[in-house]
């Protein structure tokens, strides 16, 4: 039976014994005094029953899947001759993969190879074994839940504590998801680039000035260890981020004072939900305004002033990640201007200060680290961001500062790096977690000191 | 004293003149943000309108049972296989006779889309009784003379810069004199998945596999986020150390680089779980873990806003404490917990990156038909056209984003009319 039908006939099992549980309870009840004598309603009954014929299958069901083709594959692998056992992993892969596709296609029979016809038939075997066996023990499992459940219901029976206990665990378990997101996310990137800084120094790829991953594809090139120097792509980053909150910071700033501080009730009413427009937009719309329109656009512009401006600059992908940016910054800024204490401003205008002066030397300064943590947090927003750079920034690492020139970017080097390749031993696969662990690391510790620093600044004024 | 008012005095006026300039640069900055806004939205729909109009073409096609070698007895098969393209290209020669040299035929041939043939043999097979007979049809042209008919292609520029040469305008003209080429309603855009030919390409596949992938997104990460903000909220006991760590979890997780997350989605679900590629399945869980935090933080704050006497009150009744849950403060939270649902969605509607990595940029021209089918997402679709150099996939690229920028501004909409339907103020 296919997956599908198992999970259908399930829960067609599930329905039934919630019934069953329902009426069992009510059964065993009206032998004495009738319901009353119950010590949960009947429903509860029947939850319990459901919980206790569904919990043990779906989690058999569940890591069988999983666990079937590793289990299955090395299976069949351990029955192969030696010499093909102890090959490297490539090769082995490719047999297996081999193996495989005979035994889905079903033309076993046409192979020449009698080793390979033995184990593709010997996986085809096994893998039919696997898909009855996990019907049946899925089936068995919930079965007998149901009849034990059953069994158990009688009228002391606490079936509401039971229920609610397991809907707790579960409350439980859904919230550890996000630990488990991290450590999932932490774990992903850790284990691949320790296999990358075995095949690459890490000091290299910290220190290196040169990235160019395609020439290490052929090992007797020359060159072909030292080519993964990550300076170019983390200048590069930082570039495009430096140009995007050069762009982003004043304006956002600017418009949020004007909004919090100027601005009448009903400008604001419409202008805040305008500009959070741009932070709805999606980044890959972004991506194919700046290529299409502000790259050429720039381009010309720059030949008409004899400038050559290349054209993916630096300079194009950083203006619209500026703009993306811009309602990350007002919208943070707009919460600790309007936090801070109105009796501040009430004191500077009462010493005779203009509106302008207030608002530099009293509230920018009592707003100051919440600014600062809103534009670290832009800051992060912007090292992270792949859709504008990957349309819009080059490809090549070059190491350079001015913004008129192609740089790439970390997410760039990822993006191009997995995109297409399946193979998960060469370096230059393995780069890319590389790349993604530093990604982490840097947008982690902003978020961290950002965060930091606008909850210390929240408590000073509470 | 009246020495240091006159010190204030005279500098008033550059106070005032500063204060207004001031006030001018938050105007301005303000209306900068906006105008970017205004260019951005103008230049997408000014490039992407053309897109909903699709340029066809009248073709008097001879069904010649010769030419086709079936006839109306043969079998559905013969007539599937038979070679279609062959008629189109007679019924063009002979509205256009006397084209020589290899470039032009080519050229005459490319005026209609190569699914022309496909058209017929479906009409044909529907009723054979076609066969042997002159008919008109309505085909799509090929992307040039689209893009032509759509005025993009300017016929004074010398003939080596234009993708339309000299004889093709001819025939063009004496088209557009026989009445022969019509612009309509784009259909094809929204029946057709991806292809190779810009006139034939669609973003059906996309919407569907849009839709797939945000069915399993939804389905997985509403239940998680609800149970997990309904457990922080109401059940987490107070200063524990794993309450904390789960909180700065969900924090982090917001903020961390959304192509991350598509790292984790192949080193974890394809290359340990052997979940398969490019199918809305790892597409939708990638993205759930994306939008649990949004649906987290929103679902956190709408369950919070429930007043406790409300609570007290049923437990006051015996009620047991899942019960006050499931009874009472969820379905009053549900119109908060919605809300940041329905925004949660769009935002992983508009995602891409992390889609990138787990090899949802496949080309595929099928149709998704579940969320184990090989698929893209309307993002990834505008990625994908962006980079195909002709010329209408351009104008497809901003239709395609028009139509997410609808679908986004749809569930933004339905946001806020929930929340102001329902909202309640304690």
């Amino acid at each position: 039976m296919p997956t599908q039908t198992i999970i259908i006939t399930l829960i067609a099992l599930l329905i039934f014994s919630y019934f069953l549980g329902q009426k069992r309870s009510i059964a065993v009840s009206s032998i004495n005094n009738g319901r009353r004598d119950l010590h949960s309603r009947p429903h509860y009954y029947g939850y319990m029953v459901a919980i206790w014929a569904g919990i043990p299958a779906v989690l058999i069901l569940l890591l069988w899947t999983a666990f079937n083709n590793s289990i299955v594959t090395s299976l069949t692998i351990s029955t192969l001759p030696e010499s093909m056992q102890t090959q490297s992993k490539d090769s082995l892969g490719l047999v297996v993969n081999e193996l495989r596709n005979l035994a889905d296609s079903g033309q076993i029979a046409d192979e020449a190879d009698p080793i390979k016809r033995e184990a593709a038939s010997h996986y085809q075997r096994l893998q039919g074994i696997s898909k009855l066996a996990k019907t049946v023990i899925v089936l068995v499992v919930a079965l007998l839940g149901m009849i034990y459940a059953w069994r158990l219901i009688n009228p002391e029976l606490r079936a509401r504590n039971v229920v609610e206990k397991v809907i707790r665990v579960a409350m439980i378990l859904c919230a550890c998801i996000a630990i488990l997101s991290t450590v999932g996310i932490v774990f992903s990137v850790l284990f691949e680039s320790i296999r990358f800084f075995e095949a690459v120094p890490p000091s290299d790829f910290l220190f290196g000035t040169k990235w160019s991953p395609q020439t290490s594809i052929r090992s007797d090139q020359v060159g072909s260890s030292g080519s993964f120097g990550a300076i170019p792509l983390f200048v590069g980053t930082l570039l495009i981020s430096t140009i995007a909150l050069v762009i982003a910071v004043p304006l956002g700033l600017m418009s949020a004072i004007y909004l919090s501080e100027y601005a009448s009730k009903s400008v604001r009413a419409f202008a805040k939900p305008t500009l959070e427009i741009l932070a709805g937009i999606p980044t890959v719309v972004y991506g194919f305004f700046a290529a299409l329109t502000v790259a050429p656009f720039l381009r010309d512009l720059g030949e008409s002033i004899g400038l050559s401006v290349a054209s993916e600059s630096a300079l194009a992908a950083g203006l619209v990640m500026g703009i993306m940016i811009i309602p990350f910054v007002s919208s943070l800024s707009d919460d600790v201007i309007s936090a801070v204490p109105q009796a501040m401003r009430d004191g500077s205008y009462g010493m005779g200060a203009t509106k302008s002066e207030t608002i530099r030397q009293v509230i920018i300064p009592a707003a100051l680290p919440g600014i600062v943590g809103g534009i670290l947090l832009a800051a992060s927003r912007a090292i992270g961001e792949t859709m504008i750079v990957v349309m819009a920034a080059g490809l090549s690492a070059k190491l350079t500062i001015n913004p008129l020139e192609a740089v790439t970017t970390v997410t760039v080097q990822i993006v191009t790096l997995l995109t297409g390749d399946q193979e998960f031993d060469s370096p230059k696969t393995l780069a890319a977690f590389a790349l993604g662990l530093g990604l982490f690391v840097i947008t982690l510790l902003l978020n961290i000191v950002a965060l930091h620093i606008i909850r210390k600044y929240r408590e000073q004024y509470e | 004293m009246s020495n240091s008012t006159d010190i204030i005095r005279a500098g008033l006026k550059k106070r005032y003149a500063r204060e207004k300039r001031f006030r001018f640069f938050g105007i301005v900055s303000l209306l900068i943000s906006f105008a970017f806004l205004l260019v951005l939205l103008f230049t997408i729909v000014n490039k992407g309108w053309p897109a909903f109009q699709q340029t066809y073409v009248k073709l008097d096609v001879e069904l010649s049972e010769d030419l086709l070698k079936v006839n109306k007895d043969s079998d559905e098969d013969a007539l599937y296989s038979a070679n279609y393209s062959k008629v189109v290209k007679k019924s063009l020669q002979k509205m256009f006779p006397g084209v020589k040299g290899r470039k032009q035929k080519r050229a005459l041939k490319n005026i209609v889309s190569n699914s022309a043939a496909y058209d017929i043999r479906d009409k044909v097979i529907e009723n054979p009784d076609l066969l042997g007979t002159t008919q008109s049809y309505w085909f799509l042209a090929k992307d040039d003379i689209d893009v032509f008919m759509k005025g993009k292609i300017d016929r004074h520029l010398p003939e080596d810069e234009r993708r339309i040469k000299d004889y093709q305008f001819v025939w063009i003209d004496k088209l557009i004199e026989e009445d022969r080429l019509e612009k309509r309603f784009n259909t094809v855009l929204f029946s057709n998945g991806d292809s190779r030919e810009p006139e034939q390409s669609g973003l059906k596949g996309a919407i569907m596999g849009s839709l797939y992938t945000m069915l399993v997104t939804l389905l997985l990460s509403f239940p998680i986020a609800v149970a997990a903000a309904a457990y922080l909220e109401e059940f987490a006991p107070q200063n524990n150390k794993w309450v904390d760590m789960i909180e700065i979890n969900i924090n982090n997780l917001a903020a961390v680089p959304s192509i991350v997350f598509g790292l984790l989605g192949l080193a974890i679900y394809i290359n340990y779980f052997g979940v398969p590629r490019s199918t809305p399945l790892i597409g939708g869980l990638v993205l759930t873990l994306m939008t649990l935090p949004t649906i987290i933080i929103a679902s956190r704050a709408a369950i919070k806003s429930v007043p406790p006497s409300i609570k007290e009150a049923a437990v006051g009744l015996g009620a047991s404490k899942v019960q006050v849950l499931f009874q009472h403060t969820l379905p009053l939270a549900m119109p908060g917990i919605l809300t940041g649902t329905i925004i949660g969605m769009a935002q992983a509607l508009g995602e891409t990156a992390p889609l990138l990595m787990i090899g949802m940029v496949a080309f595929v021209a099928e149709v998704p038909n579940g969320i184990l089918d090989p698929a893209t997402v309307m993002p990834v679709q505008i990625y994908l056209w962006s980079d195909s150099p002709e010329r209408a996939f351009t104008e497809r690229t901003s239709a395609a984003i028009m139509v997410l920028l609808a679908f986004l501004v749809a569930m933004n909409l339905i946001a806020i009319l929930l929340r102001k339907k329902f909202e309640r103020r304690w």
